[in-house]
């Protein structure tokens, strides 16, 4: 818009008459409305509300009349060019959704198509279940113990009141490290991390040591040369049997849901006393299978009772190897095998399946179980 | 243990309506692991009858000799006519007192008996064998009775073909359940019912000595008795009703005196031993061996005697291998008719040693090493010649040997409130007593505490903890209340067990599955792997008693178990294949002369915590174990699709699943060429962290994928997790919200020279401002000359606090070109 003008120049005013402005709106309407698509509609802006467009010069000349002319002049002409923008408008609105329209239906793909382009990965469910393991474990408060799988025999027997040539060691069908001499075997069971925690770390200790261990089993459906164990371990002042329970109902808790009834039957392990083995009401039919009539388990067999691992209070004699005054202090152990859980809790019916590595088997059970 | 419900019962007052299960159930809750309760013959349907043979007639024109026979089998046919039965054996004649199963009964095993015709006759039954009666093996000839066996008696009652029997896993702490004196002991005091003890027989008074015996070392054993008897019948045979309880108990019949030295080590535990007295020369003595010394074991085995082997020994030498197997040379045989019966209490240990010494585990030496009663030899000895003389016609000779050395009975202080404090239950002081005098302990009050006295019988009794199982398990687990933990708020997981996990995500994530391999390893391997005489890696511990021999060493890299999971699941139809291992690997010390070097590892006493050091030299015998992650992947890696072609897996890959782990780790590594095996020679990464080398990756060398058959182009990475260190808690990056400076340079280089050079000497030269270096091409052709190629950069530039000027790029772009010029040669194309 030009500045106001202080020389009038009568001649061109006639753009400003009533009936030119009214020509020059309807014409820029009718433009408007008849522009087909959105290119059209552009060149009519151009044409009909431009710089050079009759509404804009009209615009222009409102400073070359006179003063009390202008103010009517300019609500005349400000009405007209309203009008004529928001034609543009609205008209441009509805090009563009015409065109959406368009386009997007142009554009619509097969969305069933298949796109298994990345390639998937899934961590195994020992880990991972052993991890859960743990974690119930850690919620408690415990901390997670470690320890080498080639292990002394001190760690693995001696210290868990296996004496020498006592039969409780050739229960644990070990393998020795060449020659027998060097006392070196691969871990039978996580225990000897019993000790180790015992020895590292301040009193009380609240543990829990999962891994890997071994014995000269051949492998079968149900047996494994290598297999996990998971173990908690409590040593604290004035624990009882009632603590070991407590601990055993709190893992069955996380690990299988409120409410299942657990069961101790005296056992023996050198490295508890008393010992006991563990079950724990079936988490499937919670017993209803036992009933006569009742559909079969097959979580349980139709048992009603899962056997969940063995347990029992720390033999004062681990204590005293360990340098705990066992007049002072008492502890609890509990363990579990890794495979036996995963088998009854995820319906693994052959061990090959958890040894072999196939990725069939392992990627169904993704990051997490 | 396999212990009969009717031999049980025999010693145990047990309730007429007991079952094997009732029982077993009971006995599970005391602590007995009752493992399966095999109901023999419940199965088992009458009529089964004795029966007496009337008529034989033999019929001809068969392949065998067949019998058509006329039994009298009382009323037990309802019509007192005898039964016409046809009977394929032999060994009976007119007379005989037999076993008939009549029509519509049933044998073990669902055999149901019907009346048929066979051999061109009726038969009305059968007449049975032992082993058809489930009582036995003997299917030499059917079953004669006794003469007085009475005719129509139902022998299902008579010979006891119905009973139950458990199958106990006995644990090495209950060696006196190894009997069923031990295992009825148990069964009375679940039911709260008398028990009688089968070894309380009266001896004999005023005999004196019989066969000369002593022992020499009185470690090996502390007690010897010898009982002899003479003139025992050639003919006699075990009755009946003991090789039926032998065979119950799993053990087969033999002879008169084998039987009653099995049946008298089942029935109360105490192993036995008869030598042929013909064949004993002067002084039994127990004594170790002598260097040199021989033994022929009954087992036909002649065997080099170690100088703490326990033996039993005359004048002339070894007769026996004390408490494992007698000696081929003293056996009892056919012509035996006088004998001298040994039964003594020899040192667990020395046993145990024995019979892993000379790999014989039998009967005798699993009791011997779980523990024997004490005092049971002089009447296991007695009652084994009473039934030696009431069996076979024996006369017992006047007279018992006995040597033996004083044993103390040791009394365990216990704090009557002991058994409370273990189980979290108020038993006072009085159940206490009641239970511990129950199991056969003597209790007697030393003030406050308690002076326990453990029985003969039960040497697992050492300590106050075993005391206060005793009272535990018999009032019952089930008493036992629960009550929550309650440890100190712990602090979770380490950063490196966080870290374990992370890596397993970020894998999982990145597409690799994992798998869990055995440890285990062979020469073979290293061969596969083509690792040079001399590489580390085949420095491996071997284990002294493998699964197999084709796989003793412990691995020292984790790239064999999952290369051949790898091709297993090649093998099963799946091509594209990314694998990840993370576990450890065993790496012993190298001697001086590059062998496995391992030290024995030290013995600390345990009746004290041992000291620092010794903690410290037991952890130093052990073998590094250092933790890897390893990957393996083949086939595309990305797979063909109707998109297109797909993207097959290649050494990248492999080195870029080192930085996904490194990157979790909080770690860049620097990747460097080497050659190193089992990678291919011209794709091979070396993977550094600073100047440390943590892993390497790539392709693998193609004899290894032939060796291991794995798909061509195979690609692996292996990498030491602990060399990435602790990962750290990250620092927040300042975010620069000026514009970015963006400059593209492309530079030629010789063909040799690494990418990796040229892009770290262009980050150094760049300076603060450079944000981001990314290589967008790489070419070679004529443009560029033989010999090098031209690698294309963009370079991002940024300030923290201003925009970059034009100036400002430029220069920092022409710093970067100049260092990669200075450094590697670079020249700027187009320049």
């Amino acid at each position: 818009m030009s500045a106001p003008n202080k020389s009038y120049d009568p001649v061109e005013v006639s753009a400003l008459k009533p009936e030119a402005l009214d020509r020059a709106r309807d014409a820029a309407l009718a433009a408007i409305a008849a522009a087909a698509d959105l290119d059209a509609l552009k060149q009519v802006r151009l044409a009909h509300a431009g710089d050079r467009s009759p509404l804009a010069l009209a615009n222009r000349e409102i400073g070359a009349l006179p003063p009390a002319g202008r103010a009517e002049a300019g609500k005349r002409i400000g009405a007209a060019r309203g009008a004529v923008s928001q034609a543009l408008k609205k008209r441009q609105a509805e090009l563009e959704e015409e065109r959406d329209q368009r386009v997007l239906a142009e554009e619509a793909v097969d969305v069933t198509l298949p796109w298994d382009r990345a390639p998937r990965g899934g961590r195994h469910p020992l880990t991972t279940l052993q991890e859960r393991m743990v974690d119930v474990f850690v919620s408690m408060g415990f901390e997670v113990a470690e320890g080498p799988e080639v292990e002394a025999e001190w760690f693995n027997f001696d210290a868990l009141n296996f004496p020498p040539d006592h039969p409780a060691r050739s229960m644990q069908d070990t393998f020795f490290v060449e020659s027998e001499e060097t006392g070196l075997v691969l871990r039978t069971h996580t225990s000897p991390m019993q000790v180790r925690s015992l020895l590292t770390r301040d009193l009380p200790v609240y543990v829990v040591g999962p891994g890997r261990t071994f014995r000269t089993d051949e492998l079968d459906a149900t047996h494994s040369p290598v297999f996990h164990q998971l173990e908690g371990l409590a040593v604290d002042e004035g624990l009882t049997m009632a603590d070991l329970r407590g601990g055993v109902d709190a893992f069955v808790a996380g690990m299988f849901g409120p409410g299942l009834v657990t069961r101790m039957r005296p056992s023996y392990f050198p490295f508890t006393e008393p010992s006991a083995e563990v079950d724990m009401q079936c988490f499937v039919c919670r017993g209803a299978s036992v009933e006569p009539g009742a559909g079969p388990c097959r979580t349980c067999s139709s048992e009603g009772w899962i056997e969940l691992g063995g347990c029992g209070m720390v033999n004062p004699r681990v204590l005293v190897a360990c340098g705990i005054d066992p007049d002072r202090y008492s502890g609890w152990a509990f363990g579990l095998g890794v495979e036996r859980t995963l088998m009854f809790r995820h319906g693994v019916e052959d061990m090959h399946d958890m040894v072999e590595g196939d990725v069939r088997f392992t990627l169904p059970f993704g990051m997490e179980i | 243990m396999r212990a009969p419900l009717s031999w049980l019962r025999e010693y145990a007052e047990l309730p007429a309506d007991v079952t094997g299960r009732d029982l077993a159930a009971e006995l599970i809750d005391a602590g007995l692991e009752v493992e399966t309760v095999e109901r023999a013959g419940a199965d088992v349907r009458g009529p089964l009858v004795v029966g007496e043979v009337l008529e034989i007639e033999e019929l001809t024109g068969f392949k065998k000799p067949i019998r058509y026979c006329r039994v009298d089998v009382g009323d037990a046919n309802g019509t007192g006519e005898p039964q016409n039965i046809v009977c394929g054996a032999t060994n009976f004649a007119v007379g005989d007192k037999i076993v008939a199963i009549l029509p519509g009964g049933a044998l073990p095993g669902g055999f149901e008996i019907g009346a048929r015709k066979t051999y061109g006759k009726l038969s009305e039954g059968m007449i049975c064998s032992v082993r058809e009666l489930g009582i036995g093996d003997d299917h030499e000839g059917i079953l004669v009775l006794p003469g007085d066996a009475e005719v129509g008696a139902d022998a299902i009652e008579l010979l006891g073909v119905r009973d139950d029997v458990l199958d106990i896993a006995v644990t090495p702490d209950r060696g006196y359940c190894l009997s069923i004196r031990g295992v009825a002991r148990e069964a009375a005091i679940a039911y709260g019912v008398p028990f009688r003890d089968p070894a309380a027989v009266e001896l004999p008074t005023g005999e004196g000595p019989g066969h000369p015996v002593a022992i020499a070392d009185p470690s090996a054993c502390d007690r010897i008795v010898l009982r002899e008897v003479r003139g025992l019948a050639a003919d006699a045979r075990s009755p009946l009703w003991m090789r039926v309880r032998l065979h119950r108990a799993g053990m087969r019949s033999v002879s008169l005196a084998v039987d009653v030295t099995n049946y008298l080590m089942l029935e109360l535990g105490q192993p036995l031993h008869a030598f042929d007295a013909a064949k004993v020369s002067g002084q039994i003595t127990v004594r170790r061996a002598a260097a040199g010394e021989r033994l022929e074991t009954l087992d036909h085995v002649k065997r080099e005697l170690h100088p703490e082997d326990v033996l039993i020994t005359d004048e002339t030498g070894p007769l026996s291998l004390a408490g494992t197997m007698g000696g081929l040379a003293t056996e009892i045989d056919d012509a035996s008719t006088a004998m001298v019966i040994e039964a003594a209490h020899f040192d667990e240990i020395a046993v145990a040693r024995m019979a892993r010494r000379h790999k014989l585990h039998s009967e005798a030496s699993y009791r011997f090493e779980r523990g024997v009663d004490r005092e049971l030899p002089r009447y296991a000895a007695y009652r084994a010649a009473r039934l030696l003389a009431e069996l076979g016609g024996a006369e017992i000779v006047p007279g018992e040997s006995s040597a033996e050395s004083p044993v103390a009975a040791a009394a365990i202080p216990l704090a009557p409130d002991y058994p409370d404090r273990v189980a979290g239950v108020a038993y006072g002081r009085e159940t206490v007593v009641r239970r511990l005098e129950q199991v056969g302990c003597a209790v007697a009050a030393d003030g406050d505490a308690l002076a326990v006295t453990p029985p003969s019988w039960r040497p697992d009794l050492t300590d106050p903890a075993d005391l206060a199982e005793e009272v535990i398990r018999l009032e019952g687990y089930s008493a036992i209340p629960s009550r929550a933990p309650r440890p100190a708020a712990g602090q979770g997981l380490t950063p490196v067990q966080r870290l374990r996990r992370r890596v397993g995500r970020a894998l999982a994530g990145a597409g690799y599955v994992e798998a869990i391999n055995f440890p285990f390893a062979a020469e073979k391997d290293w061969d596969a792997l083509q690792l040079p005489a001399g590489d580390p890696r085949r420095r491996a511990l071997r284990l002294a008693n493998p699964l197999s021999e084709d796989e003793p060493l412990l691995r020292t890299t984790l790239l064999p178990g999952l290369l051949k999971t790898l091709a297993r699941n090649a093998g099963r139809g799946f091509g594209d294949l990314a694998l990840f291992e993370r576990g450890v690997v065993f790496r012993p010390d190298a001697g001086a002369d590059g062998s496995v070097e391992v030290t024995a590892t030290p013995r600390p006493p345990v009746d004290r915590g041992p000291s620092a050091g010794e903690v410290a030299s037991l952890n130093a015998a052990l073998p590094d174990q250092p933790e890897r992650v390893a990957v393996v992947l083949a086939g595309e890696r990305e797979p063909s699709g109707w998109w297109g072609r797909g993207r097959p897996a290649t050494w990248a890959d492999a080195i870029e699943a080192a930085r996904t782990v490194a990157r979790e780790a909080g770690v860049e590594l620097r990747v460097a060429a080497d050659r190193h095996e089992p990678w291919h020679p011209g794709r091979c990464a070396a993977l550094y962290l600073g100047d440390e080398l943590v892993g390497h990756a790539g392709e693998l060398h193609p004899r290894t994928i032939k060796a291991y058959g794995l798909p061509p182009r195979t690609c692996a990475m292996e990498l030491e997790l602990r060399r990435l260190g602790e990962p750290a808690a990250p620092r927040a990056p300042h975010v620069s919200t000026y514009p970015v400076a963006t400059q593209d340079v492309a530079l030629t280089v010789g063909a040799d020279v690494p990418a990796a050079e040229v892009e770290a000497a262009l980050r150094d030269g760049a300076g603060e401002l450079l944000e981001s270096v990314r290589l967008f091409d790489v070419y070679t052709g004529e443009q560029v000359g033989e010999g090098h190629r031209s690698l294309a950069y963009t370079l991002r530039f940024r300030a923290a606090d201003r925009t970059l000027t034009a100036e400002e790029s430029g220069a920092a772009r022409d710093a970067a070109v100049a260092a990669a010029a200075e450094r590697t040669g670079a020249v700027l194309r187009g320049a």
